[in-house]
């Protein structure tokens, strides 16, 4: 039995595929994603973590591109090139677990929120919408600089702010499946709230879930960037604050355009790339984006 | 019919129960006064228009509503709506919707829409007793649709997962709130016929909420006919569809295709925020309508003066000042 | 003349994985003033029909066959003329009358929003008034939003519209499906005084062979796509031919009628799959009285009694294979002589003409 299952399981995921490639936008946008997890995860076996010290800095300083440096060099004489891959470990990092936090958040108060009924789905939705209107940015930069600069803070600061809106769309979704008979005969069965939200409600969010957390990675790398860019650094280098960096040492001025461009067009093309590839998931998952339900 | 009117012991009761909801700023008396009574084996159809209070009455009665007062009694003792005693209920009194399509999650497969009962009550033998209760509704061989997705399966197959699944509790009741309504013609019976089955073969009762009377005719014992919140009249099938007393009741039967002389009401659907004074059925009753009411003087008592909640006894009951004056 | 004829009307969905072939090889015709129910089970291809009439199917279907309305090809017509059409000649009240009113204007505006675009009358309001109170609602209804009338009253409205343009031929799918008994009887009441009184030809598409045969004059049963019994619907319904067309007129008992009584009729089985239609006559897996033969041969529609037809090997004069006597059905007109029980007491203006017999 369990073979019919898997069997099962294997076409479900074939049939999704099947869809997914049709999303030509997407399939761009999986594939530059795919490149620069790759390169992350394979930065500490072709890279010296050694480079990122500004004492052992080989380079001169703010050189232009070269053989030795294709990207060039910063203010300290690294290479641009090398401190992106380190970089990219953090921006993807932060961004994943940011997302993923608000995701969680916003997953379990939006099916909470919509499941009971009464002052607790009320008193939910009123921190949510509390959230929603809060500038997340500001209270994310006062967060971090209350609890000190380090990953897991600034993780927690755009977790922490960014989930209300997720939290509303789940609690619409979670709204619509609750009004479906099922639920209803579910109740007659004995069900009790854990049974129908675990298994009823959630799967049922479920692709909305991943859909909207791939989104969500876009929107915490941008995040990321700017707090570091506004000086809520995590200690490491990150893409954002690379920026920074080339701020502060007059790049712009000095004309190094490698130092300000490879950062940015890395952030832009990543955070375009789990767009597109969130924008494609939706299409394919999201039944009302579908046209036509099951 | 002997058999029909011997006493069978109760097994789920409606003790004056009222339900009532806010409706736009208005109280909706959807259950306004009803007694009501569920034997051992026994099969009733309550039958009425939508908006008569039928589906809610149903939904108090599987403890799924709280009535505003009066009571529920399952097996002569009040239900006890703390949360454990209410999940014992469950596994006494089942319900079959009226939609086979909306009442199983599409993301499930037969197999787990049928476990799911056993699995909230912690069941020991899982796939024995889903094996054994899709055999029983008729999926046969079971295992063949075990892993088969409810979109993949007809109307008629739906439904029959989900009696399944309320089979799967060794229910001793089931509730089914216009079960084969949204199912093809030639399904219907099919459908009609498994529950006599199961009630020959587990001893299974049924409250069959349902506003096709031809469906009554074909399964039930007993049918008591609702109006606006109160059931009008009540007793044997054979006696209350055959010779109506309740002109509400005549006139749902002689709008039946075929029926030599239809009276078809006019006006709206009644609505549960207006119940009217006196009888509730007055402005719509064709027996008034005409006169014949006057006649025997019964008029003023029809528009002025309300009738008393009928019992749950098995004989036939009628609440009408006409049908009590002249004695029909 | 005929108002609607259909010659060898066949219509093949597109999908994915292939063709569906939906309606198969239907031929009817429809006299000016008669009312035909169309009977069938869900996927039978009987709403398919319906939309096929009025060119209201999906692009990419194909149709085959010819449909004549006025002794003019639907097919063939251009937009304009198949849109004054729509509502000049032919008008379809469709099930479910909740999703065929637009929600966020009034009542008024809809029903008149067709006699404006073809200019059929100078006064719509007037118009509008006089259609209301046809279908038995006050005028001032037309100020009304959809969500604020009941399902029978939207029902009415739906009729009101289908009626604007005074059309001759109504096709209604199932009008009374979502509906109660009362409603319902009022809805068909209503129906019956309207095409009677302008005399409209009637198309009425259900699952309720019982209400068909309360409101038309003759009755096809489809199965698979295809007809598989016409007649007089009282003969249909209360002596039908073709085993199906028993079964569905069974499903629905005679409340008093002590032969049903605690017996419950159905038929067992699904409908075949249409990419996978059984060899022989597509009933034979579920007919009660299916003989040998059955797998290997099917019949087309065959005279059956005077102004009936039906597709089955047991109306055949001469029954191939196995004798009848054995079915459970007794009435099962083996060796009936064509027209020997025919009581033809018909009420349809048409001449009593062909039903539509294709022997092959």
């Amino acid at each position: 039995m369990t073979a019919i299952v898997w069997e099962r399981r294997k076409a479900g995921l074939g049939r999704f595929w099947q869809q997914f490639r049709k999303q030509r936008a997407g399939v761009v946008g999986a594939v530059i994603l795919g490149l620069a997890v790759v390169i992350a995860l394979l930065t500490p076996l072709i890279s010296d973590a050694s480079i990122m010290d500004v004492t052992k800095a080989t380079g001169k300083d703010m050189d232009p591109p070269s053989l030795d440096y294709l990207l060039g060099t910063d203010e300290s004489g690294r290479s641009v090139l090398q401190m992106l891959m380190w970089g990219s470990r953090v921006s993807l990092f932060i961004g994943f677990l940011a997302a993923l936090l608000s995701m969680v958040i916003g997953t379990v108060v939006g099916i909470a929120a919509g499941h009971f009924r009464g002052w607790m789905s009320a008193g939910l939705m009123r921190v949510t919408d509390w959230f929603l209107v809060l500038p997340s940015l500001v209270l994310a930069l006062v967060l971090s600089a209350i609890l000190g600069g380090s990953s897991f803070t600034i993780i927690l600061a755009i977790g922490v702010t960014s989930w209300a809106s997720t939290a509303r769309l789940i609690r619409a979704q979670t709204l619509a499946v609750e009004a479906r008979p099922y639920i209803e005969r579910s109740k007659a069965l004995g069900a009790g709230h854990w049974h129908i939200m675990t298994r009823h409600v959630l799967p049922n969010v479920a692709p909305l879930v991943l859909a909207n957390t791939t989104l969500q990675v876009a929107s915490a790398i941008v995040a990321e960037s700017t707090l570091a860019f506004l000086g809520a650094t995590t200690g490491s280098t990150s893409w954002g604050s690379m920026l920074r960096g080339a701020r502060d040492y007059g790049a712009l001025t000095n004309g190094a355009w490698w130092y300000i461009l490879s950062p940015g067009l890395c952030i832009v093309a990543v955070v375009l790339a789990f767009t597109l590839c969130g924008r494609a998931l939706e299409a394919v998952l999201n039944p009302r984006l579908r046209g036509v339900s099951r | 019919m002997t058999e029909v009117l011997t006493k069978r012991k109760t097994l789920l009761e409606a003790r004056d129960l009222h339900v009532q909801f806010a409706s736009r700023g208005r109280k909706a008396r959807a259950v306004d006064g009803v007694n009501l009574a569920v034997g051992e084996g026994e099969i009733v159809a309550l039958v009425g228009e939508s908006g008569c209070g039928k589906t809610t009455l149903a939904r108090t009665l599987l403890g799924l509503e709280r009535p505003t007062s009066g009571q529920v009694l399952y097996g002569g003792a009040g239900l006890d709506y703390g949360s454990r005693a209410l999940k014992a209920y469950r596994r006494e009194v089942q319900l079959v919707l009226q939609d086979p399509t909306g009442s199983l999650n599409p993301r499930h497969t037969v197999y787990e829409a049928v476990a799911e009962g056993p699995r909230i009550h912690g069941l020991a033998n899982e796939e024995e007793i889903v094996r054994d209760a899709l055999s029983r509704a008729g999926l046969r061989p079971p295992e063949r649709f075990f892993l088969r997705y409810p979109h993949e399966l007809s109307g008629g197959q739906r439904q029959r997962v989900v009696i399944a699944g309320a089979l799967a509790l060794a229910p001793r009741l089931l509730v089914a709130d216009e079960p084969v309504a949204s199912l093809d013609a030639s399904v219907r019976g099919e459908i009609l016929a498994l529950l006599l089955r199961l009630r020959e073969e587990l001893g299974l009762s049924a409250l069959v909420v349902t506003h096709d009377l031809g469906l009554a005719w074909n399964i039930a014992d007993r049918v008591a006919v609702m109006y606006l919140g109160r059931i009008v009249e009540s007793g044997p099938v054979e006696q209350v569809l055959t010779a109506p007393r309740h002109p509400y009741t005549q006139a749902l039967l002689s709008v039946l295709p075929e029926s030599p002389e239809p009276v078809v009401l006019t006006g709206e659907p009644p609505d549960p925020t207006r119940v009217p004074g006196g009888c509730r059925f007055h402005p719509r009753c064709q027996v008034l309508g005409v006169g014949r009411a006057a006649e025997v003087g019964v008029d003023g008592k029809c528009k002025g003066e309300p009738l008393a909640v009928l019992p749950a006894v098995p004989e036939p009951q009628v609440a009408c000042h006409y049908a009590a004056a002249t004695g029909s | 003349m005929s108002l609607l004829s259909l010659q060898d009307l066949s219509v093949t969905y597109r999908i994915a994985s292939g063709e569906v072939a939906a309606v198969r090889d239907v031929s009817l015709d429809l006299g000016a003033g008669e009312a035909l129910g169309i009977a069938g089970e869900s996927g039978s291809g009987k709403s398919t029909l319906a939309m096929a009439l009025l060119r209201l199917l999906p692009s990419g279907t194909r149709v085959d066959g010819r449909i004549l309305l006025d002794g003019e090809d639907v097919a063939a017509m251009k937009w304009g003329r198949l849109r004054a059409v729509r509502w000049a000649s032919a008008s379809i009240v469709f099930q479910g009358a909740q999703h065929g009113l637009n929600p966020v204007r009034r009542i008024g505006e809809q029903i008149a929003e067709p006699m404006i675009v073809h200019g059929t009358t100078k006064e719509p309001d007037k118009r509008v008034a006089e259609l209301l109170a046809q279908v038995g609602l006050p005028a001032w209804r037309a100020r009304s939003y959809p969500h604020e009338l009941s399902g029978g009253q939207r029902q009415r409205v739906m009729i009101a519209m289908a009626l604007a343009c005074e059309p001759r031929l109504i096709i209604a799918d199932e009008p009374t499906t979502a509906l109660d008994v009362m409603v319902q009887a009022q809805v068909l009441t209503l129906i019956k005084k309207l095409i009677a009184e302008h005399g409209i030809s009637l198309i009425m598409i259900s699952h309720d062979l019982s209400v068909l045969a309360d409101m038309c004059d003759r009755l096809g049963v489809m199965y698979a796509g295809r007809l598989v019994e016409v007649g007089p619907s009282h003969e249909v319904f209360h002596d039908a031919r073709h085993p199906y067309s028993r079964a569905l007129a069974a499903a629905f008992p005679t409340v008093g009628d002590p032969v049903s009584r605690m017996a419950p009729k159905g038929l067992g089985g699904d409908p075949p799959d249409p990419m996978d239609m059984p060899a022989g006559c597509p009933f034979h897996p579920r007919c009660p009285v299916a003989l040998d033969t059955c797998t290997s041969i099917d019949v087309e529609l065959w005279p059956a009694g005077e102004r009936r037809s039906a597709a089955c090997v047991h109306v055949l004069p001469e029954t191939p294979g196995a004798p009848v006597s054995d079915a459970p059905v007794s009435d099962a007109p083996g060796s009936d002589a064509p027209g020997s029980d025919a009581t033809v007491s018909e009420t349809g203006g048409s001449e009593p003409s062909k039903t539509s017999v294709e022997a092959t």
